[in-house]
């Protein structure tokens, strides 16, 4: 049970979470604001109106600390949704345990450093592909030595669904992505059975129950074959498609949101049937505000029920065995195999992203579903059926309109503090190890710990690698 | 002969918010429907959005918006319409807005606002009626 929290503030976002470890939940979920996603302090222009909007704003080592205040980091475990920054917020992370006094070895958690879903569906990438690739496999490669407890990547599918594509495309495109980083760290001189056990997975949760519960036990097929086949891997930990999954967010509705109870509790049904190792629950409200903390708590709640009272959980496969649900995952794997074979076709997965292909092929399924409900082939109930006319409550978190200020007051409190000649030197430092075929990822802690901050580091990588500029058209 | 010319609808998507599934499928359906569609991409600014609605001389332009942005980054698409003197382009939106927020977005001149659940024939609708 692991819910996906975070906001505003680090003082807010601690509170929240010393409140959800008091109800019982067993790990923390970092989502941090758009900017730290893409690389930009809390006082930059391009920040301005996003701080603290859609997760934490992290900008230097002093906001990673009050987040944790008062949590011992060697009992918990965090996973962070982090990825075109995720060298920078893991380094922040591993100094704010250290000054707990707390080693890199006894830490457990998650990055999501799965940058190349970002290009097809979630957007916020900051590089072109190719470094994007390399801070990957340097997270990977320095987590293997110094932080072992580490889940280095998690391959993530679910954002892809979100953006409409279907079930099999979840599967193919997700293993696909999960293909090129293995490759990258294998190419790197990594060998397989190294890493390969700390790669996780991160799949969305549909309404098709059946067909969700099928395409979790085909994507473990897929991926088990896809190590042991094509990257010889001997270790079994390397071909365990271990996973998080979330419900589908987009199968909520803004219309009659207590209908969205329903819809989850039966997503995590079949999220659980279909083996998932942990699970987010949607808020009854997420399809038009942050969740409130009694919808958040519902949400938690709802996995309880099923993990205490329904006693779906004493058997890890309960479905296998059953025609329907066999055939179904025949049917997936069949189909994930075919994308598979096209992407290959196509060159691999960083050529069918660059060419567009990944995302002309989930836009042109997103449509398809959006006609089939405009149609009535497909009954979204409260949207396009049993309609009532309730106004619909759409609310968008109020901001404070104090934070944006009084963050650009810190930074600049925190700028004249440290010692100047220090950061500059990092920086330097950082540039000449950009240039270079080096791990990023002690230089990246180098320069966390005096101070530097998320914006700046971000600001000399651009320099040296360029920014990605996407193709429009779809 | 300019009746017979498709309407032109820019769909853009202003601030740093990725999600660009909505801004995409009406986008697609506009398109699919007769009308011509150009789509900004992600991240765009209001400037950029303004000299890309000049360049393809667009009838309106579709703004999108769920991180909660809205208000602060419509309002500047507006003032840049006006600054740049851009008349006669119907101004739209789509996302996650409150109720609250529509009403003053309607005040800057912008002329519906699209919730979750929209259907693309609404928006077709309104589009066919505003610039007949």
């Amino acid at each position: 049970m692991r819910q996906y929290a975070g906001f505003g503030t680090a003082a807010e976002t601690n509170q929240r979470y010393q409140y959800l470890l008091t109800q019982g939940q067993t790990g923390l979920s970092m989502a941090f604001d758009l900017p730290t996603q893409i690389g930009y302090d809390s006082d930059d222009p391009l920040a301005l109106g996003e701080v603290g909007r859609v997760g934490v704003a992290i900008s230097s080592l002093a906001d990673m600390e009050r987040v944790f205040e008062g949590i011992p980091l060697d009992q918990v475990s965090t996973s962070m949704t982090i990825n075109a920054t995720a060298p920078i917020l893991l380094a922040l992370y591993l100094v704010a345990a250290k000054k707990q006094g707390v080693p890199c070895s006894k830490l457990t958690g998650t990055v999501q450093n799965d940058i190349l879903k970002e290009y097809s569906a979630r957007g916020t990438y900051i590089f072109p592909p190719a470094p994007s690739l390399r801070l990957v496999a340097d997270i990977v490669e320095f987590c293997a030595k110094e932080v072992p407890g580490w889940n280095t990547i998690s391959v993530g599918g679910y954002h892809m669904r979100e953006a409409g594509c279907t079930a099999a495309q979840e599967i193919a495109f997700t293993l696909a992505d999960g293909i090129t980083y293995v490759q990258t760290c294998v190419e790197r001189g990594l060998a397989v059975d190294s890493f390969a056990p700390r790669i996780a997975f991160f799949f969305n949760c549909h309404s098709n129950f059946f067909e969700e519960v099928a395409k979790f036990r085909a994507a473990r097929r897929l991926w088990a074959h896809i190590l042991r086949e094509k990257f010889g891997a001997k270790n079994e930990r390397s071909m365990m498609l271990r996973f998080h999954t979330q419900t589908a967010g987009s199968t909520l509705t803004a219309q009659q949101p207590a209908n969205n109870i329903v819809r989850t509790t039966l997503e995590a049904l079949a999220a659980v049937l279909g083996g998932t190792q942990s699970l987010h629950t949607n808020g009854q409200d997420e399809a038009s505000v942050i969740p409130a903390e009694e919808s958040a708590l519902l949400a938690l709640r709802t996995q309880q029920i099923i993990a205490h009272e329904s006693g779906v959980t004493a058997e890890p496969d309960p479905l296998g065995g059953s025609y329907y649900v066999e055939s179904l995952t025949d049917r997936l794997e069949q189909e994930a195999r075919e994308h598979l074979y096209k992407i290959d076709n196509l060159g691999g997965m960083l050529k069918a992203i660059e060419s567009g292909y990944v995302r002309q092929e989930i836009y042109r399924a997103a449509s398809e579903h959006q006609q089939a409900v405009e149609a009535r082939e497909k009954i979204i109930v409260g949207v396009n059926d049993y309609v009532s006319d309730q106004p619909l409550k759409v609310k968008t978190q109020p901001m404070d309109p104090r934070l944006e200020p009084r963050r650009r007051r810190e930074l600049a409190a925190l700028r004249r503090k440290r010692d100047a000649g220090k950061v500059k030197q990092c920086l330097a430092t950082l540039e000449k190890a950009a240039n270079s075929s080096d791990n990023l990822m002690p230089v990246i802690v180098d320069c966390v710990r005096s101070n530097v901050t998320l914006g700046e580091i971000c600001r000399v990588l651009r320099s040296v690698f360029g920014e990605h500029r996407p193709s429009h058209s779809v | 002969m300019k009746s017979k010319r498709p309407f032109k609808v820019l769909i853009a998507k202003v601030g740093l918010d990725g999600h660009e599934r909505g801004a995409l499928v009406v986008a697609m359906g506009l398109r699919e429907a007769g009308l011509e569609v150009a789509y900004t991409g992600i991240r765009s600014t209001p400037e950029q959005i303004v000299a890309s609605a000049i360049h393809e001389n667009v009838d309106a332009i579709g703004l999108s918006s769920l991180s909660g942005g809205h208000m602060a980054q419509f309002k500047r698409v507006m003032e840049v319409l006006k600054q740049e003197k851009v008349k006669g382009v119907l101004v739209f939106a789509g996302g996650i807005i409150p109720d609250e927020d529509v009403k003053k977005l309607q005040k800057l001149g912008i002329k519906a606002v699209f919730g979750p659940g929209s259907s693309i024939a609404s928006i077709l609708a309104f589009l066919k009626k505003r610039l007949k």
